[in-house]
């Protein structure tokens, strides 16, 4: 195992363990600072509009909280061994982060930054178009964190996304305002009656499984 | 320390389409037959019920069917220069694992490949010449034909019920169908399944440019049907809950839903499941397989002796357990020798993205194989000599994958995030579609599997190294076959179109298909094939080593009928011939 890769580890084994949350957050994995600056984040990647809410306000903090704290935090289904050697983009992704410690790490770096060029104000306390523009340098990977800035912003885009469109029982898509947005019905399961009916609108309202 | 268990007459290893079409036919032939599979039980009731399965992320992000990669994995480079790393999330390609295998989140597309297909390589030859194939393609026949299979696939069709359009009846053109298929005994056991808005705009664009589109055939079926062993499917409801997931109306065809229910009533046959085969136990070159070794999740180590040994893991697996036994000489790609691990190949594919302003595709209606498809860009019955390619793609508009997490298109130039993004969301998800081209892979000296020399799985064992690109001829023929699409697609009258080309290097980490196949391929000459024309070992006559992993080269379909086919013909020439005299059958 390299030095960088060393200290990875290390990184999280001691950034892990402080994430014992108190039950009145209902927090598995974040502090609730770190869910504001979540929540605030996916509230400018998917803002509330005329069309309804945002990522933010339906969730996205607690379904990230939530996979996070699982399998998918800990990368627990993937491929871990080492060595970790850097390849070329066709190989895939080849790094010991796994997303519990990129969230961790990223989410403290980029408060870091606001407040370092913004007079000492975090994500949080910035303006919307503020919170857009240092978002833009995130993707564009202006923005130094451990594992990349843009590979940050994508992980966050991407895990947003996924709270806003996955079944309300992960956290996020509350009162499936994700699914009322574009029009999915969700789990309904049979669409016999309509599969030739072509062109028609469909009227039944979503269902969610839990 | 190896707990030594009692004989059987065959054991097989791995239980998805493969497997369970040998269990049933040697289980019925009345031989005691073992499956191990390496993942766990499920069945439809418990595990795949509709108030559960309509789960896009848990199924479709999270791949909760598909082998983990902490479990198997394997590493990859797109050339011999380059140090292979492991696939640590799967990507290109989701392997199923557990009982029923990929048979279970499978589309269901169901196809036969075409005569033409099986003598590949002599066709080319004789039609266009030695020097039309660029030297280090490895492409070559079969060594079975398509009307020694055509009784096999019929079988298959009829124990799943597939529902589709017969195009070609013993010789008979049939309207509606596809023109090009090779002649089929009897037409499909069921009809086509209803049609959603998109597959028909892009068949009435089709057919106006002047091709012959037809119904995708699907082992989605268009109704309940009651297959020859009294198991009985139920009607698809195009619930859109289809590939990488279970289905809950015992509307898709799989081993749970075809084979499973007769096969728990026999005495004789056995399934253990989180049992990972370690080695086949054979004495040599021209012996005899022993049985196997195995391990479960006590750790605990079993050798299982069995007469017959039935290698019918994934393509990559049934490759590695040959490499890690020691049965076949292993490919050398320095010198073109050897063949196991040789003659990997893949599914060259491209895809068009339309959207519309003014129709409403409601896309979230859907099903596996549910879809409209033209095969006049397939295969041979065109001309390729102009064209300095060999192969082609079926092009289709499939109603699928619709579901919102993976699938929300936006028109060209939309930000990735933000509120421009989230109002083109909105209007793009109802009116927005994708068309394919499924394009051939040709073998070539370059792309091969060997095992690699660093990286190991969690039972220490050296993890399968893929060593792939795509070969030029593979890209020209799939230019060729996007431009066509293209065409189709412009003629549909989009609001945008946007053409996603495959292009090289080949990459491990956007989806493209589960068709991996090579690598232990069948052919007539032991010097360049691993298995005869039955799937049997040059090397051990009691081994049968079936699945994609015999395909010498790849066709443009999707392999599950060609896989199911060859696996019965195996069957039946082990029950009929191998049983009575056992020995080489070829």
């Amino acid at each position: 195992m390299r030095r960088r890769d060393l200290l990875a580890s290390s990184a999280v084994i001691a950034l892990i363990g402080c994430a014992a949350q108190t039950p009145e957050s209902g927090l598995q994995f974040f502090t609730p600072e770190e869910a504001a600056r979540v929540t605030a984040i996916a509230n400018r990647l998917i803002p509330a509009d005329e069309l309804g809410p945002g990522a933010g306000e339906v969730g996205a903090a607690r379904f990230i909280d939530r996979a996070l704290a699982g399998a998918y935090g800990t990368s627990r289904d993937l491929y871990m061994r080492p060595p970790f050697l850097p390849g070329v983009p066709s190989q895939g992704a080849q790094s010991p982060l796994t997303p519990a410690v990129r969230y961790r790490v990223g989410l403290a770096a980029l408060d870091a930054h606001c407040r370092a060029a913004f007079a000492g104000r975090g994500f949080v306390d910035l303006s919307g178009q503020e919170q857009d523009r240092v978002l833009a340098d995130l993707e564009q990977g202006r923005i130094a964190i451990t594992g990349g800035g843009r590979a940050f912003f994508d992980l966050v885009l991407r895990d947003t996304v996924a709270g806003f469109f996955a079944d309300p029982q992960y956290g996020g898509n509350q009162g499936m305002a994700g699914w009322r947005l574009i029009g999915f019905p969700g789990a309904r399961y049979d669409y016999r009656d309509v599969v030739a009916r072509h062109g028609e609108p469909y009227h039944l309202p979503p269902v969610a499984l839990a | 320390m190896t707990i030594r268990l009692k004989p059987v007459d065959a054991v097989i290893i791995g239980f998805g389409w493969s497997g369970a079409l040998l269990a049933e036919a040697l289980s019925g032939a009345g031989l005691t037959v073992l499956a191990l599979e390496r993942g766990p039980f499920r069945d439809t009731a418990q595990d795949f019920p509709p108030s559960r399965v309509a789960d896009e992320l848990r199924y479709a992000v999270r791949h909760d069917l598909v082998v983990k990669p902490a479990e198997n994995t394997i590493t990859f480079r797109n050339k011999t220069s380059q140090t292979a790393l492991p696939v640590r999330a799967l990507g290109s390609f989701l392997p199923g694992s557990g009982v029923g295998g990929g048979g279970v989140h499978w589309n269901g597309q169901t196809w036969r490949f075409r005569p033409s297909d099986f003598t590949l390589k002599s066709r080319a030859l004789a039609r266009y010449g030695k020097n039309f194939l660029a030297p280090d393609l490895t492409i070559q026949d079969w060594g079975v034909s398509y009307d020694e299979l055509e009784p096999f696939y019929d079988r298959f069709e009829y124990l799943c019920g597939i529902s589709g359009q017969a195009g070609n009846l013993r010789g008979a053109r049939l309207p509606g169908g596809n023109p090009f298929e090779g002649a089929r005994a009897r037409p499909y056991p069921t009809p086509p399944m209803a049609m959603p808005y998109a597959p028909t705009l892009f068949a009435d664009a089709a057919r106006g440019v002047g091709y012959h589109p037809f119904p995708q055939p699907s082992a989605n079926l268009s109704q309940a049907y009651t297959n020859p062993f009294g198991v009985v499917l139920g009607a698809c409801s195009y619930c859109g809950f289809c590939e990488r997931f279970g289905c809950g109306n015992y509307a898709k065809a799989s081993p749970q839903t075809t084979i499973l229910p007769i096969l728990r009533e026999r005495a004789q046959f056995s399934l253990r499941t989180q049992c990972t085969v370690l080695t086949i136990a054979h004495d040599g070159k021209g012996s005899k397989a022993r049985g196997v070794t195995y391990t479960d999740d006590s750790g605990e180590v079993f050798f299982q002796p069995a007469d017959l040994v039935i290698l019918s893991a994934y393509t990559f697996e049934n490759i590695r357990l040959l490499l890690l036994s020691g049965i076949g000489a292993p490919y050398d790609p320095a010198s073109g020798k050897g063949v196991v691990g040789r003659n990997y190949s893949y599914q060259t594919t491209s895809s068009v993205a339309l959207g519309f302003a003014d129709k409403l595709l409601n896309p979230f209606i859907g099903a596996g194989a549910l879809g409209m498809v033209i095969d006049d860009w397939n295969g041979d019955h065109y001309d390729h000599g102009p064209l300095g390619f060999l192969g082609g793609a079926y092009l289709a508009a499939l109603a699928t994958n619709s579901r919102p997490i993976l699938n929300h298109p936006t028109p060209p130039g939309t930000p990735r995030w933000g509120a421009a993004w989230k109002r083109a969301v909105a209007k793009s998800y109802l009116r927005s579609m994708r068309i394919l081209a499924s394009g051939s892979s040709l073998s070539h000296r370059g792309a091969y599997c060997d095992l690699d020399p660093t990286y190991r799985d969690r039972f220490r064992r050296p993890l399968l190294r893929l060593t792939f690109d795509f070969h030029p001829n593979d890209l020209k023929m799939s230019a060729f076959a996007t431009d066509r699409l293209a065409e189709i697609g412009r003629a549909m009258r989009p609001e945008w179109l946007v053409v996603d080309k495959r292009e090289a290097p080949y990459s491990i980490v956007p989806y493209q298909s589960t068709h991996n196949v090579g690598g232990a391929i069948i052919g007539a000459d032991p010097t360049t094939s691993v298995v005869n024309p039955y799937l049997q070992s040059w090397d051990l006559d009691n081994l049968f080593v079936v699945g994609a992993s015999a395909f010498p080269q790849n066709a443009s379909y999707n392999p599950t009928g060609t896989v199911a086919a060859l696996a019965l013909r195996a069957a039946e020439a082990i029950t009929t011939r191998y049983l009575r005299a056992p020995g080489p059958l070829a």
